[in-house]
Formats: structure tokens, C-alpha cells, sequence
């Protein structure tokens, strides 16, 4: 929701090995993701059932993250909820990685009226805030965690066609893909084998750093309630209905909030060590 | 200078229209018009299909859809963004009375969240000891970390219920601003300290440093008189930037705080489905964006001479 | 430590006679050692490095990059780059240990007894701040003059470094001034508060040669006039020995020799320093082929005519004549060299043999093909015959190839050869450029310049093209690694009978290899013809202010010159 790092101008410091945050990043993603496919590993505790005599007791050794005011373990919620909350900021990725790296491709190489007319797309997506771009798709759409991913997916496609774009534009013009010209090689060889290779690499950089910045997104229009409707757990939902007991039972909005915040602190700090490690390249 | 503002007016106009254009097609063409998807979506029954039948044709719902772009577009240079389906008050009154509500939080966000940036950032990239520059350098990331609603709910739950220092919500007053400020000024610091730090850094190494160093100048006299005007550029696109995200952040941070405002109205009315309202933000957010961007560029020659305004269109 | 007397005027350095540094040299740096930390441990670019400079003295240290002498230079104001360290010996001026002084003692030697003159003009003033005002900082900083004083003796500083309309100039900011005058701007910032000893770190590599030279000659007169000592970082043995009294030659961090300049480069005792002699362009003194006579052997292989382009909207004031009526002739196995400085429009002429640039008027025939109207298949088949090799050979391999798919990319692009014939052509080539085999799945950032330019060579030739345009191929290597360049294309001219199009602004290397050579300037040709006649008997005046301008380590400049050529612009 804010304009975070651009990957070719985030320059980390090189390092030979991952350091201690790096894979710190690595075990609380690879918590995540088990609790995305497989949550009875990690919480055996129901996500939708709740015992009411029980409701909104604190974090103890048998309700880790505490109950909600319906009684239901909100760790479990929370493990349940890594499913949907990760799955839709994955999808949302993957549509602005295809649909903006095919765009700043075909911009930055065939030039011209194309690219005039693209561009002037890309700046009318990046006109309006991204999160009010949603907003407005989700309207249009309907709620659910799948138009979610949608107009989050959307909404950042414009900074995936620059970066491809600006990427392009740099190999186009940089004296290799000269010499590849005058040596007699074809257009499209040319951008097969010598741009495309150069303009992905600071894409898939960007998108590790979008994918962070997807969970904020899904999880603030979750939050909002435009996800899926309840029990099903998602981890903005979760936060939302924990909102009307902060004052008596913090956890149940907290705890969770900061299982959101270690996830993208993770993405974001591996986005960095990735970009560090591609410079090397 | 009137010439140069006339054709960046001339410029910002195809942006304008493209985000109608954009706010039409997604809003008026997708699944199905602003009308139906109000009267199915309310649960309202006790509307026979003629009548809703009888409401399409007489708000023009049923027209070609090239008519009914015409005619939106004609009641927006007319200053008519359509009523509410919710209120059936005209949009463009309901986003002027929500406007200041909205504008102060983020004057306010957008003042402390710069400064700190540029504090933090100027810190980063001057400390001589390599821990102390990554502690400082650690702080950014955690700032746009952190969902917004969080750093919300925290603020509340520890100044608001445990000190009781400030309330939790409201709009009236300075008080109930210091809290919705500081949460939507939390990314702005992020993003200006990272970009500032970076730049600065940048600076840090060209030659005119290493000149004005061999003259004999101390590190003071080097960031105020040399690095910071040179560094400045990139944040200070950052900030354009981000003023028009402070709009999106404004949703998720008033609604928090249960703020009036152009956010809150925004969430109520994608809650409602209310498309005509929904239009209208995008638009409003647009317009921002323009003019934020033309106020940007307007300042870039007086950092940088090499600058000129012509160049300045990009 | 104080600063020049404000009484005397800003400018004028305390002489020797002001004191203990009569007794012993300026500045002396004994067994120095400077450590850099790189990934994974240390590198010691600078390995026990003695040297003195006497007040008033020049002294030269020469090295190729990686030698230590920039590193050196930056020691002696402790303006070493972040994770480097002096990590032993000594470094004194005027009888203080500079390693012992504390920041703001650091502070007062920098700009008032130390200036330094940096390498690139174009980076090295402030682009956001007034000219007069960087120079005026010098002086307020030091407390030699007030604010408004300062302006004043800013002034001043402009007309002595030869700038004229100094009033003008110190209102505008860096981006209006041309490179040689930005120079001046930052000798007049290092002389302002008058210190005693300048360094200057290679200040004229990044300018033309006829400025250069100018620039050189006006710091010499400087130097002299003030008494100021001189620590000349340069690469460029035939300068070094022009204008400086003593020489010390660095090799990876090592002094290989010092001495007197004349002794130095008239009997060098070392075999580094005599192939540094032998390798610089200006004093290697024959040619590496000889000279040809131009035989009629029938029709030239590529025939230029008239070409002219202009870059800008036609007619408007910002239109620029890159080219301008370019004609000549390259006949089989020959090499005709274009020379000319930065914006001269020799590249733009490169561009347009090779199809890349369009002409406005004019004609390319290769043996008999017009290339300027052929569309995109013919040209292919047109580069079967015409190939490039590439200034920076940093940027021109793709750093995602290898070096045998690099050399083989040519061969995949025409079709020829099976996979197995194709990689039997690219050890061939390897071999016919001396690139051991082993290197071939290196990618380029594992390979040194040298090397660099020779995969660049290999796969410019695998075609067996009948002719090579070669876009200043050495100008991004050093002096050594040129020479191995220049007699590697030379060999293989003669192997191949390849013609060659040499673009090149280094009148010393174009007179060791071509057999014909056109001088431009703002996009004419100014003169034409064999390079013996060329050079020898120069019709066009700046022809022969050209030829001037090559270091000549035999002749001593004048202390200062007084005739008009000697200002940036004439008044």
C-alpha cells in the first residue's frame, strides 16, 4: 500500500552466505507455507468451532494465540487462515507478473506507437493508489477472496510493465545487444536470447518484493470485509473481528496482526537478499 | 511559466479521461450496472421487476452504453458526478464535506512522516559505525512491514485503553488527529528515509563530495551545503508518490479510528456497492495524482538547475 | 599551520623560505601500506611505497590500473576510500605525521596546505551549487577571507586559471561549462586557499588531447609561478616524463623504480619500466606494419560517398551536422583510421557503415552492394562481411554468455556449420587470438580487459568478415594490454588479409597501424590522406595542433604560455 523498494535501486550489500535475518526470512515463510497446505500439521484445534464457555481467555499453553469471543482458538484460526491469505496474494503475483512483464516487453522492444499507447495505460493504473484501485474492482466485482486476488493482481501490474520496460529499454540500447545486431543476428533472437533474459531477472526480484506487499494489500481488503464471508478464516478477518475486544482481550486482533507483519518482513528481507544475489550475476 | 502550466494541463487531461474512461468500463460494464447490482444486492423484495424495471429506464440505465459515457462524461465537466445509490445525495457534495476531514490527516501524516524520513535517512547514511547504520536502516522495512490496521490497533490499545492519553476515535480536535496521523505517517517515513538514505549514499560518492572534502570541508558543511540538494530529487518524487497513496491508506486508517472522512466514505460505499460514489474517489484520487505530480515537477528545476521545466515532462 | 597571509592575495603560496620545510622534503611518504577490506578478507593495494616530493618539485607516479597510485595519492590527505586502511609505514608533510593529526587537524591541511585535482571534471563539482560559490567555499572554510570577500577573490582565482568573462562565469552553474574549463574551475578551488603541495589525480584523462595539453601547460605555469610542488597521479609515461622532474614507476603496489624523469625513461634500469617505454603509444616509435604503397589493385572493397547526417529537427537551432560530406575509400587488407576528438562525428561514421544509423545523404558500397538502402535481410548478408569490434569490452559481451557462445553466436545467427564444426571454429578463433581453450566457458566478468577484447576480436573474425570496423578498441585499456591489442590486430591482418576501419581519437596509436587517415572535426573531414604524408607534413592547422598535443618527453614546456590559444574561449 505504500511505494516500497524498487529492486534494481534497492542495493543491499553483497554477502557470500546468507546471514542470521536471511534465514530466520526463510523458517518463517516455510512456517507459513506448511500452514498454507497442511494447517492439521501445525494446529489441531478447530478454526470454526468454538467452546463459548471459553471465550476470550488470554494466550495459555492450550490456546497459544488465546479464544475469540466465540471461544475458538485463534491460533488455529490463524494457521487455517494462511491458506486463503497467502493463496490470493500468490494468484494476485502471478497475474500482475504475466500481464506486466508482457506489456513492458512488448513496450520497451517494439517502441514506437505501441509503446505510446501502452505507457499511457501503465500511467492511468499508476494514477489512482493502488489500494483504491482495488477497491474499486472489488466493488465492480463483487467480494470474495478470489476477486480480491484479482484486483490486487491488477492494481500492480503497472509497476511490473515499467520495470520490464525500463529493463528492456537498458539491454536494447547497451552495446552487446548492438554487436548481436551487427553481428547478424535476428530481432526476435535478439530479444529471446539476449533481452528477455535481462529484463526478467529484475521482475522476479520485484515480485518477491509485490508478494509482500499483496499479503498487506489482501489482508487490509479482508480486513475491510471484503473477503470471504464468515467463518471461513482469513487473517485480515480475523484482526477485524478481534477489533471490538482490543480494549478487554488484545490478543485475539494482535497476535495475528503480527503473524501478518513477520510474514512480509520475511518476503521483504528475502526480496532484498535475492537482489543482492542477482547483482552478483 | 503560464505556457508551460498550460500545456502540463493539456498533458494531465488524456490521464484525467483514461481514469474515467477506466472507472466507466470497470464500474458501468462489467458484471452489471450500478443499479442492479444495488437493487439484487440490498435484498430489497418488495421491488416488483417492473419497477426496477421502471428505475433503470429512468436513470438512463437502460441507454447504449455510448450514451451513458457521453452523458456521465458531460456531468463531470458540469461538476455532476451522478447521487448516491445509497443516500441518493450528489456525489460531489458528499466528497466535499468528507475532503477536509481527509486532507487534514494526511497534511499531517504527510509533515511528520517527511520529516522523520529525512532525519532518519540523513542518519543512516552519515553514522560512521557500520551497526549503528543498520540499526537505522532496519527501522524503514518495519514501517511498511506492518498493515496499517495494525499499527492502528497497537496505537490504540496502548496510548488510548492503557494510558488513556489519547482518545481512540473521533474526528473533532487535535487530539483525535495524533493518533490516525502517526498510523498513515508510518509508511510515508519508511519510504523517505529508505529512498533519502539511498541517494544520499549515492551522493555521498561522487567527486564533488570528494572536491569539497579536499577543500578542507567538515561533515556538516558537506551534507547541508553539498549532499542534500543533490540527494533530494528522488525523495522528493517518493512524496508525490505517496501523497496519493495517503488517500488509499486513509481507508483502512479511518475506518480504524472511525474517522469521517473521503476514506471511510470509500470503504461504506464498496461495503454498499454505492458505484457512483466509488467512481467518484477514483477520480478525486486521480486528480490528486495530477496535480501532486505537476507540483513535483514545478520544484525540480529550483533543486537542480539543469532541470528545466520542458525537460521536466518527462 | 596557517594559511596563506591574506595580504599577499589568496593565491600565493608561502614559499621554502618559510620555515623548517627548507630542511627536509614537502612531503615524504615512507614504506606506506594501505589495506582494502574486500568479500572475504583483505587486499593490500599498496605494498611498501617510498617517495618524497621537495617544495616546488614535480613529481610523477605512473602505474597502470590496480598499481596502487591513485590509492597512494588519496593516503597523503586521508581521503582514503571507505574500508581502506593506512595499515603501515609513514606518511609526513612539512615535518607532521598527517596519520597522527586528528579530524579537524585533517581538516586544516586539506585545501589550505594540500589541493587536489581531480581526475574527472564532469563529476567532481557540485552540479546543484554556483561556480564562483564552490570556488569562494575554498576560502570561507579556511577563514581566509569573509563571505563577500571571498567572491570577490573567487573572481580572481577564474581569471588566473584563464577563464574568460570570470563575472559571467561564476554565476552559472557546472553543466554550462565545457570539460577543459571545468578543469580550470577545479585547479582555481585547489589553489584558492594556497597550499604548497597539489596532487593531481590523472586530471586530464577524461578531456580531448588539445585541451588536455593546454590544461597541463597552465597548471605547469601555476606551479611554477606560486612554487607549488606537484604530485602528478597519471598512466601516461610520455606525460609523466614531459612534466615532471622526477618519475616513480608503481606496479601492484610497488615502486618498480624512481628517479630523475630524463634518466628514467632515457636508461630505465628495470625491464617493467623499459616495456612500459616500449609499450606507450607515443614513444613507440615505429610503426607495427610498414608502410604500404597504395597499390591499384583494381576496385576498393567498401566505397564511402558524401555521407551526411544531421541529429536534431532539420532546420532548427538545436540541429546538429554530425556528419558532414564523409568520403573515402578502404582497399583489401588495409586499414584506414578516422581520427578525431569527442563529438568530432567519427562514431556517427562507425554507425552508419554498419547500418545502424540512417544516413541523410550519401552512399556505403561494399564491392559493388549499397548498404544505406538495404533492407533487414540483406544487411544480414551484408554483415557476413562487415564486422564490429566495440570500444568498452565491459559492456559488450552479453554477461550472461559464455565466451564460446559469445564467439559462436555469430555462426548460430547464419546458419553455418553443424554444432560440432561450429565448436571447432571457435577453438580456431580462440587460438588465432592467443585466448588459452580453457577460458572458453568463462563468462566475462571472470575475464581481464585484455581478454575481454580479445573474445570481442574472436567472435568479430569467426565470420571471416572481409572487413573489421574497429570503434576505439584500446581506448579502455591499458597501455600493455594496447600494445598486445594493436599487435594482435595487426597479425591477423596479415594472417586474414582483413581490411580495417579504425575509429580511434589516439593520434599515437592511429600512426602505428593505419596505412591511410582522415581527420574530422564537428563533423568534417579536415584532411586525407596516407598516414606518412599526414603526419609528416600536416596542412590543416589542427592537424598540427594535434600532432602537438601527443606527449613529448624530450621537449620541456614553457613555464606558462602566454599566446592567446591558452584561454578556454577566445575573448
Amino acid at each position: 500500500m505504500t511505494l516500497t523498494d524498487t529492486p534494481a535501486a534497492a542495493r543491499g550489500r553483497v554477502r557470500r552466505r546468507p546471514g542470521p535475518g536471511v534465514v530466520l526470512s526463510f523458517l518463517v515463510l516455510g512456517l507459513a507455507v506448511l500452514a498454507a497446505f497442511a494447517p492439521g500439521l501445525l494446529a489441531h484445534q478447530s478454526p470454526v468451532e468454538g467452546e463459548v464457555l471459553e471465550k476470550l481467555r488470554p494466550p495459555s499453553a492450550e490456546h497459544w494465540f488465546g479464544t475469540d469471543h466465540l471461544g475458538r482458538d485463534v491460533y488455529a484460526r490463524v494457521v487455517h487462515g494462511a491458506g486463503l491469505s497467502l493463496r490470493a496474494p500468490l494468484i494476485a503475483v502471478a497475474i500482475a507478473f504475466g500481464a506486466g512483464c508482457t506489456l513492458g516487453l512488448v513496450s520497451g522492444f517494439l517502441g514506437g506507437p505501441v509503446d505510446a499507447v501502452i505507457m499511457r495505460l501503465v500511467d492511468i493504473l499508476l494514477a489512482v493508489p493502488s489500494l483504491l484501485l482495488s477497491l474499486a474492482i472489488v466493488a465492480a466485482l463483487g467480494f470474495g477472496i478470489t476477486n480480491v486476488a484479482v484486483a490486487v493482481g491488477v492494481a500492480s501490474v503497472a509497476a511490473f510493465a515499467r520495470i520490464t520496460r525500463a529493463e528492456a529499454l537498458r539491454v536494447r540500447s547497451s552495446p552487446f545487444v548492438e554487436a548481436a545486431t551487427t553481428l547478424g543476428v535476428r530481432g526476435p533472437q535478439v530479444l529471446l536470447r539476449h533481452v528477455l533474459p535481462h529484463a526478467v531477472g529484475p521482475a522476479l526480484v520485484l515480485s518477491t518484493l509485490e508478494f509482500g506487499t499483496a499479503i498487506l494489500s489482501v489482508s487490509a481488503l479482508s480486513f475491510l470485509g471484503y473477503g470471504e464471508p464468515p467463518p471461513t478464516p482469513e487473517w485480515g478477518k480475523i484482526v477485524s473481528e478481534g477489533r471490538d475486544y482490543l480494549a478487554t482481550a488484545w490478543w485475539v486482533a494482535l497476535l495475528p496482526s503480527l503473524v501478518i507483519a513477520a510474514t512480509v518482513l520475511a518476503t521483504n528481507r528475502l526480496s532484498r537478499w535475492f537482489d543482492a544475489r542477482g547483482e552478483r550475476i | 511559466m503560464a505556457k508551460y502550466l498550460a500545456s502540463r494541463a493539456l498533458q494531465a487531461l488524456p490521464v484525467l479521461l483514461g481514469t474515467f474512461t477506466l472507472a466507466f468500463v470497470l464500474l458501468s460494464v462489467l458484471p452489471s450496472d450500478a443499479l442492479s447490482i444495488k437493487l439484487s444486492g440490498s435484498g430489497d423484495s418488495a421491488l416488483s421487476q417492473e419497477e426496477i424495471a421502471r428505475l433503470r429506464a429512468e436513470q438512463g440505465y437502460d441507454d447504449p452504453l455510448p450514451l451513458q459515457y457521453v452523458r456521465q462524461l458531460g456531468g463531470l465537466l458540469t461538476g455532476d458526478m451522478g447521487v448516491s445509490l445509497h443516500t441518493g445525495s450528489p456525489v460531489v457534495s458528499m466528497i466535499g464535506s468528507a475532503l477536509p476531514h481527509t486532507a487534514r490527516l494526511a497534511v499531517a501524516a504527510l509533515l511528520v512522516g517527511v520529516t522523520a524520513g529525512l532525519v532518519i535517512g540523513s542518519l543512516a547514511a552519515h553514522a560512521r559505525s557500520r551497526a549503528l547504520r543498520e540499526l537505522l536502516m532496519s527501522v524503514p522495512p518495519l514501517g511498511i512491514s506492518f498493515p496499517t490496521f495494525a499499527v492502528g490497533l497497537v496505537l490504540i490499545q496502548v496510548v488510548s485503553f492503557q494510558w488513556r492519553a489519547l482518545p481512540s476515535g473521533g474526528t473533532d480536535g487535535f487530539e483525535s488527529l495524533v493518533l490516525p496521523a502517526l498510523t498513515l505517517s508510518l509508511p510515508v517515513t519508511a519510504t523517505v528515509a529508505q529512498i533519502f538514505a539511498r541517494s544520499l549514499r549515492e551522493v555521498l560518492d561522487q567527486g564533488y563530495i570528494d572536491t569539497a572534502t579536499a577543500k578542507g570541508a567538515g561533515r556538516l558543511r558537506l551534507h547541508l551545503a553539498h549532499a542534500v540538494r543533490n540527494a533530494a530529487g528522488p525523495s522528493l518524487t517518493a512524496t508525490g508518490m505517496v501523497i496519493g497513496n495517503l488517500l488509499g491508506g486513509a481507508v483502512v486508517t479511518e475506518t480504524v479510528f472511525s474517522r469521517e472522512g473521503v476514506g471511510r466514505l470509500t470503504a461504506d460505499a464498496v461495503t454498499r456497492q454505492d458505484l457512483p460514489v466509488v467512481q467518484g474517489v477514483v477520480l478525486l484520487s486521480a486528480l490528486v495524482f495530477v496535480v501532486v505530480n505537476l507540483l513535483v515537477d514545478l520544484t525540480y528545476p529550483l533543486l537542480d538547475r539543469r532541470v528545466t521545466l520542458t525537460e521536466a515532462t518527462r | 599551520m596557517s594559511a596563506a597571509s591574506p595580504g599577499r592575495g589568496v593565491t600565493v603560496a608561502p614559499g621554502p623560505a618559510d620555515g623548517a620545510a627548507d630542511t627536509g622534503p614537502l612531503l615524504s611518504i615512507e614504506d606506506l601500506r594501505v589495506t582494502y577490506r574486500v568479500r572475504g578478507g583483505t587486499r593490500e593495494a599498496v605494498r611498501g611505497v617510498s617517495l618524497e616530493v621537495h617544495a616546488g618539485q614535480t613529481v610523477a607516479v605512473v602505474g597502470e590500473s590496480g598499481s596502487g597510485k591513485s590509492t597512494t595519492a588519496h593516503a597523503v590527505n586521508g581521503m582514503l576510500a571507505p574500508g581502506a586502511r593506512v595499515t603501515g609505514g609513514r606518511i609526513t608533510y612539512a615535518g607532521q605525521d598527517v596519520a597522527a593529526l586528528s579530524r579537524a587537524g585533517l581538516r586544516r591541511l586539506r585545501g589550505a596546505e594540500i589541493g587536489l585535482v581531480p581526475q574527472d571534471p564532469g563529476a567532481s563539482l557540485n552540479p546543484t551549487a554556483r561556480v564562483g560559490d564552490q570556488i569562494a567555499e575554498a576560502l570561507v572554510i579556511h577563514r581566509i577571507a569573509s563571505r563577500r570577500d571571498a567572491a570577490g577573490h573567487a573572481l580572481r582565482l577564474l581569471a588566473e586559471v584563464g577563464i574568460d568573462r570570470p563575472e559571467l562565469r561564476a554565476r552559472q552553474f557546472p553543466h554550462e561549462l565545457s570539460g577543459g574549463m571545468r578543469q580550470r574551475v577545479l585547479i582555481a578551488i585547489a589553489i584558492a586557499a594556497g597550499p604548497r603541495l597539489l596532487i593531481a589525480d590523472e586530471p586530464t584523462s577524461a578531456l580531448d588531447a588539445t585541451v588536455s595539453r593546454r590544461v597541463l601547460d597552465h597548471l605547469a605555469g601555476l606551479s611554477a609561478e606560486h612554487g607549488i610542488a606537484l604530485l602528478l597521479i597519471t598512466h601516461d609515461l610520455a606525460m609523466a616524463a614531459e612534466r615532471a622532474d622526477r618519475i616513480v614507476v608503481l606496479r601492484e603496489g610497488q615502486v618498480v623504480e624512481q628517479g630523475d624523469a630524463r634518466e628514467l625513461i632515457t636508461s630505465p634500469r628495470r625491464g617493467y619500466t623499459r616495456d612500459l617505454l616500449a609499450d606507450t603509444p607515443s614513444l613507440r616509435s615505429g610503426r607495427l606494419i610498414p608502410a604500404r604503397e597504395r597499390r591499384d589493385e583494381g576496385e576498393p572493397l567498401l566505397k564511402v560517398r558524401g555521407l551526411v547526417k544531421t541529429f536534431g529537427r532539420a532546420g532548427s537551432a538545436d540541429a546538429v551536422r554530425a556528419v558532414d560530406d564523409v568520403g573515402f575509400d578502404v582497399g583489401r587488407g588495409r586499414t584506414v583510421a578516422v581520427l578525431g576528438e569527442s563529438g568530432s562525428g567519427k562514431s556517427t561514421t562507425a554507425r552508419i557503415l554498419l547500418g545502424l544509423e540512417h544516413p541523410d545523404a550519401g552512399s556505403v558500397l561494399l564491392d559493388g552492394t549499397e548498404l544505406t538502402t538495404l533492407g533487414a535481410a540483406g544487411l544480414r548478408q551484408a554483415r557476413r562481411r562487415l564486422q564490429i569490434v566495440q570500444q568498452n569490452p565491459y559492456t559488450s559481451l552479453d554477461p550472461r554468455f559464455t565466451v564460446r557462445r559469445v564467439v559462436a553466436e555469430p555462426l548460430r545467427a547464419h546458419k553455418i556449420g553443424t554444432p560440432r564444426e561450429r565448436d571447432a571454429r571457435v577453438e580456431e578463433m580462440l587460438d588465432a587470438v592467443a585466448l588459452p581453450s580453457d577460458l572458453a566457458d568463462r563468462r566475462p566478468r571472470e575475464l581481464s580487459g585484455g581478454q575481454r577484447q580479445r573474445v570481442a576480436i574472436a567472435r568479430a573474425l569467426v565470420l571471416r568478415p572481409e572487413i573489421v570496423v574497429c570503434d576505439e578498441p584500446v581506448s579502455a585499456l591499458d597501455v600493455t594490454v594496447q600494445a598486445q591489442i594493436l599487435d594482435l590486430l595487426t597479425r591477423l591482418q596479415r594472417e586474414l588479409g582483413v581490411s580495417y576501419v579504425f575509429i580511434s581519437h589516439d593520434l599515437a596509436v592511429v600512426r602505428q597501424i593505419a596505412d591511410e587517415v582522415l581527420v574530422m572535426r564537428h563533423g568534417a573531414v579536415l584532411e586525407h590522406g596516407s598516414a606518412e604524408a599526414v603526419f609528416a607534413e600536416p596542412s590543416h592547422p589542427y592537424t598540427r595542433d594535434l600532432l602537438a598535443a601527443v606527449a613529448d618527453p624530450f621537449h620541456q614546456p614553457r613555464a606558462e604560455h602566454p599566446d592567446a590559444a591558452d584561454r578556454e574561449t577566445a575573448r
